[in-house]
């Protein structure tokens, strides 16, 4: 072939020009979230629960902690039983608790404190599990063998002794309440890491790598971390629910937030001591937190059959 | 697969070491004692009372004569439960913990099998929607929300169907029962059939498309016999190691189903130890916890080969 | 004469969540009494889910219209009972991989009384000796306790005559065989084969023979249909199809499929003679290589250990610009011999003496410098690339690595170079490997490789998951780079065919040990081992006629396991002491000829 310099470089420009955008994984992924009608709708609904909670707080004519003695568990003016004490009236849309204090916008300040107590407690065990299983994994033989050993231990001690100790040990305090579950939740995480890395490790792309001379730090950052990010993302979103769930175990035990502070978990279980006389106190928490746990179920689901599409 | 099973039990022993080593460090290590109270007590009695508990000597010590007591079975007294000891009311509440516990798994087993596998037959249809859906609640609403609600509604209303009364007693334990026990294993089994019947879904669908069932529809067997004898069995694989641990959580007690139906299970008192600092009553149960882990998480791995005859523990 | 099975306007669609993929379009089809069918096609062609439709099989997103009819009777999209009195009784099926293939909790023997019984109405005495029967009839030594087996315990070779006795017990008329060979090493695909042949003689069932390759069908087929994207290209006798084919691409298939008995390539690249200037020039030098695995084994409370001998003493030399074909069956040692060479294996004795420099103890940093020098290109071109990477970061992972000093437009530039140079469009630099097929991902497999300029590189069975025609496009590149950068190659490869027409020299291994080391004609022409000589008379040729007349040349025992010290010797049985764990003779290796060595071996 004979060709000019001119025309090489002009070949070049053109080549530049028409690079093709591959479609990354990712981007399927996140086609075949989009398409997943439940898991859409979660994701909507979830941003319209976080947002209210952040901003509604904010102009709403009641204050959280506002005692209302004259409208002492009260009914919202729409609610179909005819047998209720009172009637809140005004803009309580939820209703009063037992102290006549708005039950909407103590929802939403529940609501504030569940998922940050879901997200802080899940990063944790994220930090923890993914580091820790990553390298029982990738490094194998007696540590593996070692850590696992250690996880397995921790697996056969109950829950809530963990979560007992360490509220103790941590009198009461809000943000270490994140880190105790946190610090429990991250076992399943450490083995779904560890049994990734260990398969991935086995792949022939990790084994292209060495032969490339890639180091074993390299084809941690480089090949490893990116290919486990699919299902850890999965376990976390969760993880958050389940969370939740212990937060609001906690309290009923009544080792949760403290009065007037609230969360969903303290709010269920006020409405579960008084639901024969005002159900609803029981009902709305209970429903928005239902809510709220099935979107993130159903948006895991969701990411785990866009990441993963051979299992639907 | 008889000496991997002595393999593992002697495995197990310095595990469970481990365990109540950890556990005893970790009850004192939080602040607080037993004797602690708003009411103070005299010092001279306050001391006796910890020397009669040997609370008086330093920590290590108190961990030597433990193990001490513990090499011949004796969990020491409950500091909280005066004139009891730690093996009296293990004895006294495990029983009706584990009766609970397994009448729910046994229940969550036979719903969650049937629900997962209709699910998983009917794939992507209504049926399998709607089975997710009701699942999906029974993991989301905790127990302490649809234990009041069924009280409501079967205790405190009273329900009756073509003349029938639904009503239940809504607390108490009466000797076990059986009426008294179906609201406490409905509401225990409840998260577990939603689990169960997730995971059998999942596992089941997987199944299904694998090439041996192919093989055994090929081989023009009727639907029946490539569900049950070829299908479900490698389905119920996942389901087997869940159960060890699952079944070991729900032996010892539920504390809210205890507390809210008034049943003298081991989870109230286990409960209610943690957060009193009865050491010797926490670290009795933490024991028989630990101890049912490793056992059931032994036979779920022996049942696993033995459904499984690819599986084998003697390489 | 009524056909028995009579496929009519047949299309089977699936609805992916990509769009819907229409597998099989609009296909006709008949199957005669007694006659054997080979269908024939590559990867994606619609062959195999053209019966699985056809026998309602599909997957649970797959959908199948139109007529099939057996014996005039419409069976498409019947319902499932009706259908079930035809399946597995007069129409039966076998698959390709009998492993995952056979229901891993059942005994063999239960699964074939279980087809039995599904259809007649026999004691289960009656079905256990009927049983007993079928897998005499296929050939399976000791029946009575192979019944009782599960499919795990069996060997490759075994499983897939269970799968045949299961599909023949209850006497069917037509045995759909779907690339029942594909799985199975070459000398088995021979007894599977022979098995089949006789099964169609002496109960006179129609068979049905889907393949990919021509080899099996030649040897198999009265009729052929050759598919391509679920339509069929060209019909005929198989005379016809292959001696004169019409379509281009029947003709491009026969064209591509590598033959044993045309080792030159007629219009392809063929492989450059070696250079006799670099002659004494070695280039890598193996001595005594071992690589052996602990396997841990029984024993009550404390556990044995016993040595997986995956390559068991293997020397050789290459030079510069050689090629080193290295052929043998599954469980040979082969890739494991290729891995301890690219120090990506541990080895556990032997020198590596590489351009006369002792590496055997190199540290880190010197293997660093050493992967330069060597690379190797992976068999599944699809996991041999990180799926999250683009495949020009997979290209230039080595020269990152390897030459750090490289700029980054500098090393942009050299993976363009060398995609144009591996035949990839380089405005694809930013595409994924999902996005690519098979053939174009082991061409960014080859360009990762060549983009240090490696003295040598090691295909270890480069080309073999690729469908023939992309193979030939494959092997023609890895010639052509290798003229132009003078390099030596290891090809490491399952195929007989293949190795000859790339390899300057051809080893043999059996289970870890050399048998026969010689010159690519030699070892051919004139093969002295009786196990190489199993190996050759096994391959199948695109000629039906050579393949009727070919006298069957088989080995009888099956591979045998390397945790057994007695398995190398199954050739010099006078030299084996009868204990399993004891330490044995090793064949040794004579030279018969100037550069052909054998390894030693009982006459017969």
């Amino acid at each position: 072939m004979i060709a000019t310099g001119a025309s090489i470089q002009n070949a070049e420009v053109m080549m530049r020009a028409q690079v093709v955008q591959g479609r990354s994984l990712w981007v399927d992924a996140r086609n075949r979230l989009l398409r997943n009608r439940a898991a859409v709708a979660s994701m909507v609904l979830l941003g319209i629960i976080a947002l209210m909670a952040l901003f509604v707080p904010l102009f709403w004519p009641y204050a959280y902690n506002a005692v209302d003695y004259d409208h002492i568990s009260c009914a919202p003016d729409w609610w179909p039983e005819e047998s209720v004490m009172c009637r809140a009236g005004g803009l309580h849309i939820f209703g009063t608790d037992d102290l006549g204090r708005d039950l909407f916008v103590r929802i939403l300040y529940g609501a504030r404190i569940s998922l940050a107590v879901g997200l802080a407690a899940t990063l944790v065990s994220l930090f923890i599990g993914v580091t820790y299983g990553a390298i029982s994994g990738y490094i194998g033989g007696r540590l593996d063998e070692f850590m696992m050993r250690f996880v397995d231990i921790l697996y056969s001690l109950p829950f809530i002794f963990f979560v007992i100790i360490l509220m103790v040990v941590f009198q009461q305090n809000f943000f270490l309440l994140f880190v105790a579950i946190g610090a429990v939740e991250w076992l399943t995480m450490a083995r779904i890491v560890r049994g990734q890395t260990l398969s991935l490790k086995q792949k022939e792309f990790i084994e292209a790598a060495r032969a490339a001379g890639v180091g074993t730090f390299g084809i941690i950052r480089k090949h490893i971390v990116p290919n486990v990010v699919g299902p850890v993302i999965v376990y976390v979103t969760l993880t958050i629910p389940t969370v939740i769930l212990s937060e609001s175990f906690l309290s009923f035990l009544g080792l949760g937030i403290r009065e007037p502070l609230t969360s969903w978990g303290v709010l269920i279980k006020d409405g579960a001591d008084q639901m024969e006389s005002a159900s609803w106190t029981l009902v709305f928490p209970a429903a928005i937190m239902a809510i709220t746990l099935f979107c993130f179920n159903f948006i895991g689901d969701g990411l785990r059959d866009a990441l993963d599409p051979k299992d639907r | 697969m008889f000496s991997y099973a002595i393999r593992r039990f002697l495995g197990a022993i310095p595990t469970l070491f481990i365990i109540i080593t950890l556990g005893f460090f970790m009850m004192r290590i939080a602040p607080g004692g037993p004797f602690d109270s708003n009411r103070r007590l005299p010092p001279e009695i306050e001391h006796n009372i910890k020397a009669a508990y040997d609370l008086d000597k330093p920590v290590y010590q108190q961990y030597f004569i433990y193990l001490g007591k513990l090499s011949h079975l004796d969990f020491g007294p409950s500091f909280k439960n005066k004139d009891f000891t730690v093996s009296q009311l293990i004895a006294d509440g495990l029983p009706v913990s584990a009766e609970l516990g397994l009448s729910a798994i046994a229940l969550a087993l036979l719903l969650g099998l049937t629900l997962g596998t209709i699910a998983a037959l009917n794939q992507n249809r209504i049926t399998d929607h709607s089975v997710m859906t009701v699942a999906m609640f029974g993991i989301t609403i905790p127990n302490f929300v649809t234990a009041p609600i069924l009280t409501l509604i079967f205790g405190v209303y009273g329900v009756s169907l073509f003349g029938l009364d639904l009503s239940l007693p809504v607390g108490g334990w009466n000797n076990g029962a059986v009426r008294n026990m179906i609201l406490p294993v409905i509401v225990l089994a409840l998260p577990q059939i939603a689990v169960v019947s997730r995971l059998i879904r999942g596992s089941m669908v997987e199944v299904l498309r694998s090439n041996y069932v192919r093989t055994a529809r090929a081989k023009g067997l009727p639907n029946r016999l490539v569900v049950f004898r070829h299908a479900l069995r490698a389905a119920v694989l996942p389901l087997v190691s869940y159960l060890g641990p699952a079944i070991a959580a729900i032996l010892t007690g539920s504390l809210v189903v205890e507390t809210i139906f008034g049943i003298p299970g081991i989870g109230r008192y286990f409960t209610n130890g943690a957060l009193n600092r009865d050491y010797t009553l926490v670290l009795g149960v933490v024991i028989y916890y630990a101890a049912f882990i490793i056992v059931l998480n032994l036979l779920a791995d022996l049942l696993y080969a033995v459904l499984d005859p690819r599986v084998r523990y003697d390489q | 004469m009524a056909p028995i099975l009579e496929i009519r306007n047949l299309d089977v669609r699936f609805s992916t969540p990509d769009g819907e993929v229409h597998a099989v379009k609009n296909l006709d089809l008949a199957v005669g009494e007694g006659e054997c069918l080979g269908v024939v096609g590559e990867s994606g062609s619609g062959k195999s889910q053209l019966f699985l439709g056809a026998m309602g099989l599909l997957a649970s997103n797959g959908r199948a219209t139109g007529s099939v009819k057996y014996r005039g009777d419409e069976i498409l999209n019947i319902s499932q009972n009706r259908l079930n009195k035809i399946r597995g009784s007069t129409i039966t099926m076998i698959f390709q991989d009998p492993l995952t293939s056979l229901t891993p909790h059942m005994t063999v023997g239960a699964q074939i009384m279980e087809a039995l019984r599904a259809h007649q109405n026999v004691s289960s005495g009656e079905a256990e000796k009927r049983t007993l029967e079928i897998l005499d009839l296929v050939r399976i030594s000791e029946a009575r306790q192979r019944m009782d087996q599960y499919p795990h315990e069996l060997s490759g070779g075994t499983r897939q005559r269970v799968m045949i006795a299961m599909a023949t017990v209850c006497g069917p008329d037509l045995l759909i065989a779907d690339e029942p060979t594909t799985a199975v090493d070459v000398t088995v695909q021979a007894q599977i084969l022979d098995i089949m042949r006789d099964l169609q003689k002496e109960l006179k069932t129609a068979i049905v023979m889907i393949s990919h390759d021509m080899g099996v069908i030649a040897g198999m087929a009265d009729r052929v249909q050759v598919m391509r994207e679920g339509e069929i290209v060209e019909a005929g006798p198989v005379d016809e199809i292959f001696y004169r084919p019409k379509h281009t691409y029947t003709k491009t298939l026969l064209d591509a499929m590598p033959r044993l008995d045309r080792p030159m390539r007629e219009g392809h690249v063929g492989l450059s003679p070696l250079s006799t200037i670099s002659a004494d020039q070695q280039l890598l030098n193996v001595e005594d290589l071992k690589v052996y695995f602990p396997i841990r084994s029984g024993g009550f409370l404390f556990r044995k250990t016993k040595p997986l001998r995956a390559v068991d003493g293997v020397s050789f030399r290459l030079r510069q610009g050689e090629t080193l074909g290295i052929v043998g069956e599954s469980g040979c040692g082969k890739s494991t011999l290729a891995r301890a060479i690219l120090k990506l294996a541990p080895k556990s004795d032997g020198k590596v003496v590489w351009c006369g420099r002792d590496v055997t103890f190199s540290n880190d940093a010197e293997v660093r410098a050493l992967r330069k020098e060597f690379q190797i290109v992976f068999q599944d071109p699809l996991a041999s690339l990180d799926p999250r990477m683009t495949i020009g970061e997979s290209i230039a992972e080595p020269l990152r690595s390897l030459k750090p000093e490289l700029s980054a437009d500098a090393a942009t530039q050299e993976v363009r170079a060398m995609m144009q140079h591996v035949g990839l469009e380089p405005a694809s630099i930013n595409r994924y490997p999902h996005e690519f097929s098979g053939g174009q991902n082991q061409r960014v497999g080859i360009a990762r490789a060549m983009i240090v300029k490696p003295k040598l590189v090691i295909c270890d069975e480069a080309v073999s998951a690729l469908d023939v025609s992309i193979q030939s496009q494959i092997v023609d590149l890895i010639l052509k780079l290798q003229a132009e950068f003078n390099m030596s190659l290891i090809f490491i490869s399952h195929d007989l065919s293949i190795v000859r027409q790339v390899s300057h020299r051809v080893m043999v291994l059996y289970l870890g040990r050399i048998v026969e080391l010689a010159d690519r004609h030699a070892i051919y022409e004139d093969p002295r081992h009786p196990y190489t000589r199993a190996l050759i008379s096994a391959v199948l040729t695109p000629d039906p006629k050579a393949e009727r007349s070919k006298s069957h040349d088989r080995l009888v025992s099956e591979l045998a396991s390397p945790l057994d010290t007695r398995a190398q010797l199954a050739f010099l049985k006078s030299h084996m002491i009868d204990d399993a764990d004891a330490e044995q003779y090793r064949p040794q290796l004579q030279e018969v000829a100037p550069g052909h060595f054998v390894a030693e071996f009982d006459p017969e």
